[in-house]
């Protein structure tokens, strides 16, 4: 690109011509190669989100690869730049005007051409690093169309609500946990949904992050790789206490996230909370509860809701 | 406009700017809620805390207004707020006294004692202060949908504490509930549990987990999203 | 199309076919200005409030909450109509209904002189414009200072000097004063008071809806700031429902300021369009137009399409509230999601019209600063017209994780690289127009440079967040708000603070103080950047947007922000000082060209006169013809006779109509 930049400046007529675009050129390919070794050998090992689960993995190669595009062109610009302000400075004395340089056709369809390629090949490569690790970690909605392969999925589903997130595990009787915890090296589909407003159910070193909608079943995936801690934050604005609604999740062995899930959901049973759950479903709607008791239906309340709406109507949130 | 006019109406201006921002930030923009201390209660590494909940507030332009209200430990009087502070490493007795009736949470795991010493709480019912109905109970699951049993939650979350205030004995609330807060006497609940302050100093926010902000949607706003009603820092302080 | 006009004649033909006549002599507490509209305000304040709790006495919600949003909501809209009406607005509406003579534009500014006339219903859009200047100026001041509340919060994850309701409302206030009123503060001040001058016109062709464009701002300011005195509203300038339905009375102010703005907005955008379509002078053909006229029309392209979904969408939340509809509540048939997506099909093109005058605005000043033609004059305008045409499809990417159907994710994804190309022809143009140029780094120059630095990052940052498997980690983080800031503060409000410094001489005949100039700029760009360029580690290392507890870990970063934006801060502070130094008590003259400008506007006096040129001028070339030989000089301001017909027949172009 910057090549043509040469052919396309008029000398000034009795001036040795130096060759901009060629100093250009070669500051920029210096400039750039440092850039990209740094950012491929000491930047990407460290790059968020990190490397704990499959979707983190793939999150961190993308940016990497984006940071490894970005990079000379920003060099580019900034080269091009800083080489105008240092040459092409107006000298004290000198009133002309520069040459009328209007336009150049050649240079434009290349730039126009290059760029083109570059979005294009970007937008091909983050196709194709969205499908590959079963959505990357995205919310897809309820109807997910890249799903991990294999049969052993983990469901768990997040209940996000005014201001606390809570998790259900239906595979263990439908038991609900305040603290998220996770077998390593098994996919999991988390099942995003929530009782109230728009939350967003984001576990940073998982690098999952999946709206929590009221009425809506969100559903992204991933599969831990390494056991740890893992920072589960709300990144959607829910009201007063948006920014205290985070927790800490744990991935753990395989043989110790059944001990723990069964002992739960023991303990949820001998204490009844298990039957004082609603059953498990995708989505729930606090406003209208079956299993109300008949003293409270006696009391005239049916469901949780906020009378916000008249009693006339058939339900009241 | 000569220069000096021009010099004094700037001079003016910058003054009315300043003094509208000061306005906004002393006014608006501070907490004017009252932090009951309990620091100096405490002994012996134990100190008791007393909390109550009204089905309404006489505190505040919303009077239809669910809210807490902080027993202050010197004169015993009730201050509606909802901050308080409490030393660190001590163990908490918390006793909040439940005046308001019964609403289904939405989350029906709130029912679920949490995060309490023994993983458990006493309840007694009171057909006024100073007349008990029935002997106190140990519980630890209290269910919100199976019965108009609790009223509210006291939860704090980043200790893991969930705690489901149990309602007075709906026949007592029906018939004389307390229509005047703070409340001194009607039909109420005794919640006692205890737990352990952390061995570090912060805030912690505490909250109810119970939609019972009547007139709005899903009933969390109002007094739910409103500090000095249902929710309110605990200071963990030295 | 060009305007046909008897050159000579020095009589204006009259305004529509009614009687035309000069105003009544009255004192000036009689006529309608700034004193009656606030009581005009206050009074219709009051039949709204009472209005509305008229209509909603028997509502179940009142008793339960003791809150009732639709007197509040009346009231506010009642009492900008009476503020309008106070202001006097309608009066020449009643005039030409009556059959009373109705004064014309230009006769309003030989008649009124001096500060007053900046506090009238004024029709003269040079008068509009320094208004505009003033007014946004003082709510970018305003919006700073809850941006400085923000950062003081941030200083400390633990500690909080705020409680969190006050901080959500800062946060809230900041977020929605910026990016509601911003809309319009490169095409209020700069779009209305020199772009009839840029075209050889003696004014715009709506003046009064240009006026009132500008009136509804301040009404606008004043009903979102006081939604302080009521606990703010918790939602961000976003207002994603249900939680704005859930939201206690704040909220009613945001979702009215909104509104307002939106229509004060598609006013300005519509009138844009019309006078540079219709009030061209001869010879001002579309290739000579100059590059900030043409980001003017694109953008009021974007204003007047996008901007009435979101007052559609602002409207069926006001529904929600008040009269409990149920548009976005699932329970009951409605969508979360609709919220969203009529909000952000308004709010991609909304930054778009933000960062595209800035483009047209650095366009305009690097030839006259490097003594060369625009390169690319054509690239340059394909790039404006393909971003305002491709910012309409590109809105879901705000929407990626939020459960959209997966298969739209690639769609937008690509849609959204696309638009990088045609951003990027602003570089392009740049490039070019440097290559062996003879900068002058001059203040105004210095920020367009700064403009081409920050933007430069801020695009490329969107290049990160347009990539779904990168936004699963920096969408509704610190990513996305380093992203914003630097393409909006980084992008528009830069070019602002270059072109006032370029064009204040112009506008008032003032010159603005050189050395103060440099400071500002140099304090403002290297505390800008220190500010911003951390923010994308401390979004990239978990924490998420609007919140006032984060990560220990991050306290450093998060210190060393704030520390910055208070200085950033003071930097802007060097600005105002410098506009009031220079404005009000320095008032050194500035006459004539001080920057050589070709451009038609420098082609007559500082300030320009009533009336801006004597006669049409006929346009002989384009303003960025520096280094040709023999150019002809940028238009003739004194045509005779028979030139302008000439300039018809080699135009090419059948003329038709008469001025009006």
């Amino acid at each position: 690109m910057a090549e043509s930049q040469a052919a396309a400046a008029p000398a000034a007529p009795g001036e040795k011509e130096t060759n901009h675009g060629l100093r250009i050129a070669l500051i920029w390919v210096v400039l750039a190669l440092v850039a990209d070794l740094l950012i491929w050998f000491l930047w990407y090992p460290h790059l968020p989100p990190g490397r704990m689960s499959e979707s983190a993995e793939h999150q961190q190669f993308d940016i990497a690869v984006l940071a490894l595009a970005a990079a000379p062109v920003m060099i580019f610009v900034w080269t091009y730049f800083g080489y105008t302000l240092v040459n092409w400075r107006h000298r004290d004395g000198d009133d002309d005007d520069g040459p009328p340089l209007f336009g150049h056709t050649g240079i434009q369809a290349t730039w126009i051409g290059g760029t083109a390629v570059i979005v294009l090949a970007a937008f091909v490569f983050g196709t194709v690093e969205l499908i590959v690790p079963a959505g990357a970690g995205a919310g897809e909605g309820p109807n997910p169309v890249w799903k991990p392969s294999g049969s052993n999925l983990l469901q768990v589903q997040v209940i996000g609500q005014q201001w606390q997130f809570t998790y259900r595990y239906p595979q263990f009787g439908g038991m609900e946990t305040t603290q998220l915890v996770l077998p390593v090296n098994r996919p999991v589909a988390f099942h995003v949904t929530s009782l109230d407003v728009i939350h967003s159910f984001w576990a940073y070193q998982l690098a999952v992050k999946a709206d929590a909608n009221p009425g809506v079943d969100n559903v992204a995936y991933t599969t831990p790789k390494h056991t740890g801690g893992f920072t589960v934050r709300c990144s959607e604005l829910c009201g007063i206490w948006h920014g205290a609604m985070f927790d800490y999740g744990r991935v753990i062995t395989p043989a110790a996230f059944q001990v723990w899930a069964k002992t739960n959901e023991q303990i949820q049973r001998q204490k009844g909370v298990l039957a004082a759950l609603p059953p498990y479903a995708l989505t729930y709607d606090p406003t209208v509860i079956p299993q109300m008791g008949k003293v409270l239906i006696a009391n005239g309340i049916t469901g949780a809701g906020g009378y916000y709406y008249p009693s006339s109507d058939p339900v009241t949130p | 406009m000569s220069l000096p006019a021009r010099i004094v109406t700037l001079l003016v201006a910058f003054a009315a700017v300043v003094a509208g921002a000061v306005f906004i930030v002393v006014h608006y923009l501070g907490s004017s809620l009252e932090v009951v201390n309990y620091t100096s209660a405490a002994s012996g590494g134990v100190v008791n805390v007393v909390l109550q909940e009204d089905p309404q507030n006489n505190s505040s332009s919303k009077p239809d207004w669910v809210s807490y209200y902080v027993q202050d430990p010197k004169t015993k009087a009730w201050v509606h707020t909802t901050l308080f502070t409490v030393p660190k490493n001590t163990r908490v007795n918390m006793t909040i006294l439940g005046y308001d009736g019964c609403t289904p949470a939405r989350n029906n795991f709130w029912s679920l004692v949490q995060g309490t010493i023994g993983n458990s709480m006493t309840v007694q019912q009171f057909k006024t202060v100073g007349q008990p109905v029935g002997p106190a109970q140990r519980a630890s699951v209290r269910n919100t949908w199976s019965d108009c049993s609790v009223g509210h939650t006291f939860a704090i979350p980043s200790l893991h504490l969930y705690v489901p205030i149990a309602s007075p004995v709906t026949a007592l609330f029906n018939k004389d509930g307390c229509t005047d807060s703070p409340c001194t006497e009607g039909p109420h609940s005794m919640v006692k549990f205890s737990f352990m302050t952390p061995k570090n100093t912060g805030t912690f926010r505490w909250q109810c987990f119970i939609p019972c902000g009547g007139g709005f949607l899903d009933g969390n706003g109002g007094p739910m999203q409103t500090l000095g009603y249902m929710m309110g820092n605990m200071e963990v302080a030295a | 199309m060009s305007i046909e006009i008897e050159p000579g004649t020095t009589a204006q033909e009259p305004a529509g076919s009614g009687p035309v006549g000069p105003r009544l002599a009255r004192p000036w507490w009689m006529r309608p200005a700034l004193h009656t509209g606030i009581i005009g305000a206050v009074i219709g304040y009051f039949i709204g409030h009472w209005l509305g709790n008229f209509l909603s006495w028997n509502y179940g919600r009142n008793g339960l909450s003791d809150m009732n949003d639709f007197p509040l909501v009346l009231g506010y809209v009642i009492a900008v109509v009476g503020f309008l009406a106070g202001m006097g607005v309608f009066n020449d509406l009643g005039r030409q209904v009556l059959g009373k003579p109705v004064p014309v534009a230009e006769e309003e500014e030989e008649a009124f002189g001096g500060v007053a006339r900046y506090f009238r219903y004024s029709l003269d859009h040079k008068v509009v414009g320094i208004q505009y200047l003033v007014g946004m100026i003082i709510y970018f001041c305003t919006a700073g200072l809850f941006a400085m509340a923000i950062r003081t919060e941030l200083l400390s994850p633990t500690y909080h000097i705020m409680s969190a309701s006050s901080y959500l409302m800062v946060v809230s206030e900041h977020g929605t004063m910026m990016m509601m009123l911003m809309t319009s503060v490169v095409l209020g001040p700069f779009g209305n008071f020199l772009m009839p001058l840029m075209i050889g016109s003696k004014r715009m062709a709506f003046p009064r809806l240009e006026a009132l464009a500008f009136w509804l701002t301040p009404a606008a300011f004043l009903v979102l700031l006081s939604s302080v005195l009521v606990g703010g509203f918790p939602t961000g300038w976003t207002g994603y429902a249900p939680l704005s339905v859930q939201a206690t009375q704040g909220m009613d102010a945001y979702a009215v300021a909104f509104g307002l703005m939106g229509i004060s907005v598609i006013l300005a955008g519509f009138n844009i369009i019309v006078t540079v379509i219709n009030y061209r002078a001869p010879g001002m053909r579309w290739s000579r137009l100059p590059m900030f006229v043409w980001s003017m029309v694109t953008v009021s392209f974007l204003m007047v399409l996008a901007t009435p979904v979101l007052v559609g969408g602002l409207y069926l939340l006001i529904l929600d509230r008040t009269v409990e509809t149920s548009n976005y509540v699932n329970q009951l048939g409605g969508s979360s999601y609709l919220y969203e997506n009529l909000f952000w099909f308004f709010g991609h093109p909304e930054v778009y019209i933000l960062a595209l005058p800035g483009f047209g605005i650095v366009s305009e000043i690097i030839p006259v600063f490097c003594r060369k033609p625009l390169f690319g004059y054509r690239v340059a305008g394909a790039g404006m017209i393909g971003v305002a045409l491709l910012s309409f499809f590109v809105w879901q990417h705000h929407l990626f994780v939020s459960g959209i159907n997966p298969e739209m994710r690639p769609l937008f994804m690509l849609t959204t690289e696309l638009i990088s190309i045609p951003t990027g022809f602003i570089y392009l143009v740049a490039m070019g127009t440097f290559w062996k140029a003879k900068m002058r780094l001059t203040v105004p120059m210095l920020f367009a440079l700064g403009l081409y630095f920050n933007f430069l990052i801020g695009g490329i940052s969107g290049v990160f967040l347009s990539d779904v498997p990168a936004d699963t980690t920096e969408h509704g983080s610190f990513f996305v708000m380093a992203h914003f800031h630097y393409t909006i503060m980084g992008g528009i409000i830069f070019a602002f603070m270059g072109a006032c410094y370029y064009w204040l001489p112009k506008m008032v005949g003032i010159k603005l103080n050189q050395k103060l100039g440099y400071l500002h700029f140099w304090t403002m760009f290297i505390f800008f950047n220190s500010t911003f360029l951390p923010l994308f580690a401390v979004g990239m290392l978990g924490q998420p947007r609007r919140v006032f507890e984060y990560a220990r870990n991050l306290q450093g970063l998060n210190d060393w922000v704030s520390i910055s934006s208070f200085l950033l801060g003071g930097s802007i502070l060097i600005f105002v000082i410098n506009v009031i130094w220079s404005t009000v008590i320095v008032r050194e003259r500035e006459v004539g060209n001080p920057w050589n400008s070709r451009g038609l506007e420098w082609q007559v006096a500082s300030p320009p006169p009533p009336g801006n040129f004597e006669h049409i001028p006929v346009v002989l070339s384009g303003p960025y013809d520096y280094g040709v030989k023999d150019a002809p000089a940028v238009a003739d301001l004194n045509p005779p006779v028979g030139v302008v017909s000439a300039a018809y027949a080699s135009a090419g172009t059948a003329s038709t109509g008469v001025e009006a």
